[in-house]
């Protein structure tokens, strides 16, 4: 399954990347692969932003807006002004 | 064989350990437990206490599992290492699971490194192998875990069930181990606490509803009633059918989707029920808009859908609310004067 067309921001700079693999190894929908000592994005549209490729990349190749694809966060975040999280805490109810 | 002494190089700190021994198997509580949280009954509450635990007995050679402090998470993973003696760490995540928590940050690089200093786990190995669950790596940042704690983090299949395939891989991950689905079965054990989720505003509507239909409408009850029906068939449309149906409804964007359900819904429940296509006018605009907004809510419980998808899917579908709605009430007006 696929979410919308050409709208999840994931930015990859092929200079910087060494084709070490950490994001193939922790994108949970397989948007990378190696090729040729260097990582490249099959789909951005099966990319959920999760943000786990940036956060592994030990060479800041990868760019993500990180953030929960989740209705509740984002009208909570509008309605509040805040960024989009997520309410899960211990006293109420998300996820 | 050299490094055969390694085995007894740490004994005592193994043996006065404070690791909490757990079970692999699960008690009719934990079960109850789970069936309670699906049906969203104290499933904020559904803890385990953060800290060092161990299944079977381990020594300083075996692995160690992170995981969340949410029990459910804790009992698929421990359930999943029966007859492997291992060391599990449980974060302090406020009850949240692996996945949800790492969004947040909560299970993250810091309460791991902390975690890792508070168990004294590195005074329990002779290895420097942690294995983090790969739907933790949003919260994790390996290289940093390195630097800071001096442990490799390897990340771990995405189902606990591949845990033994992972052993016996040398802790490597296959592509399919990597790969998170959303499959009929693990779309239908959502519809539970959708739905009682979505029962949080009932009352109110239900008042709402009594004063249009009844006190300001002045219908009788057999209006009310009807549309009592309409409203609980549009929530068990959008929490229980459209995860189900997911895949197989037209378009991406998930309110479209449940809007296409909403008026299938309102069509046939029109046709079978109450033998008109059109029925109330009201109905076929209000109901649809219903389904359409519990489906793009169940974007949060999606595993596929981004934050910028889910925002624009939000400033498209509102209009389109308001409209609807607006209409509804003017339908209502006219016929009320």
């Amino acid at each position: 399954m696929k979410y919308l067309k050409n709208i999840a921001q994931l930015k990859l700079d092929s200079d910087k990347c060494t084709g070490c693999g950490m994001c193939v190894e922790v994108c949970p929908h397989a948007v990378f692969i190696i090729d040729n000592k260097k990582a490249i994005i099959t789909d951005r549209d099966l990319c959920m932003e999760c943000g786990a490729c940036q956060l592994n990349c030990p060479f800041n190749a990868l760019d993500v807006r990180k953030g929960v694809g989740c209705a509740s966060a984002v009208i909570k975040g509008k309605l509040t002004g805040s960024e989009p999280s997520c309410g899960c805490s211990a006293t109420s109810n998300c996820c | 064989m050299g490094n055969c002494s390694c085995q007894n190089k740490k004994p005592d700190i193994v043996n006065k350990s404070n690791a909490v021994k757990v079970s692999t198997e699960l008690s009719i509580m934990d079960i109850t437990g789970r069936w309670k949280a699906r049906w969203n009954i104290g499933r904020m509450n559904f803890k385990v206490k953060p800290g060092l635990y161990k299944t079977g007995e381990p020594d300083p050679g075996s692995e160690v599992f992170i995981s969340s402090n949410y029990k459910m998470s804790f009992d698929i993973l421990r359930k999943n290492l029966t007859g492997i003696d291992a060391w599990i760490i449980v974060l302090d995540t406020a009850g949240i699971n692996v996945w949800c928590a790492a969004g947040k940050g909560t299970f993250g690089t810091d309460e791991l490194v902390r975690m890792i200093d508070k168990t004294s786990i590195k005074d329990h190995i002779d290895h420097k192998r942690i294995i983090v669950p790969q739907l933790g790596a949003p919260g994790i940042s390996a290289h940093e875990v390195k630097k800071q704690s001096g442990l490799n983090v390897a990340y771990g299949p995405v189902k606990a069930s591949d845990i033994k395939k992972f052993l016996k891989n040398n802790l490597k991950t296959t592509d399919k181990m990597k790969k998170v689905t959303f499959t009929f079965s693990e779309r239908l054990i959502l519809t539970p606490t959708e739905f009682v989720l979505s029962l949080k505003y009932s009352p109110l509507f239900l008042i709402l509803l009594f004063l249009i239909d009844i006190i300001i409408g002045g219908n009788g009850l057999e209006v009310f009633y009807k549309d009592i029906f309409i409203y609980f068939g549009a929530l068990f449309s959008g929490t229980v059918l459209f995860p189900v149906l997911l895949p197989v409804l037209p378009f991406r964007s998930f309110a479209l989707k449940g809007w296409i359900l909403g008026m299938i819904y309102i069509i046939t429940t029109n046709l079978i029920v109450f033998n008109s296509i059109q029925g109330n006018y009201i109905h076929m605009l209000t109901a649809p808009i219903l389904v359409s907004f519990l489906s793009y809510n169940f974007t949060g419980s999606s595993t596929f859908t981004s934050l910028s998808g889910v925002e624009k899917e939000l400033k498209l579908s509102l209009p389109l609310y308001g409209l609807s709605i607006l209409s509804g009430v003017a339908v209502l007006l006219i016929n009320f004067f």
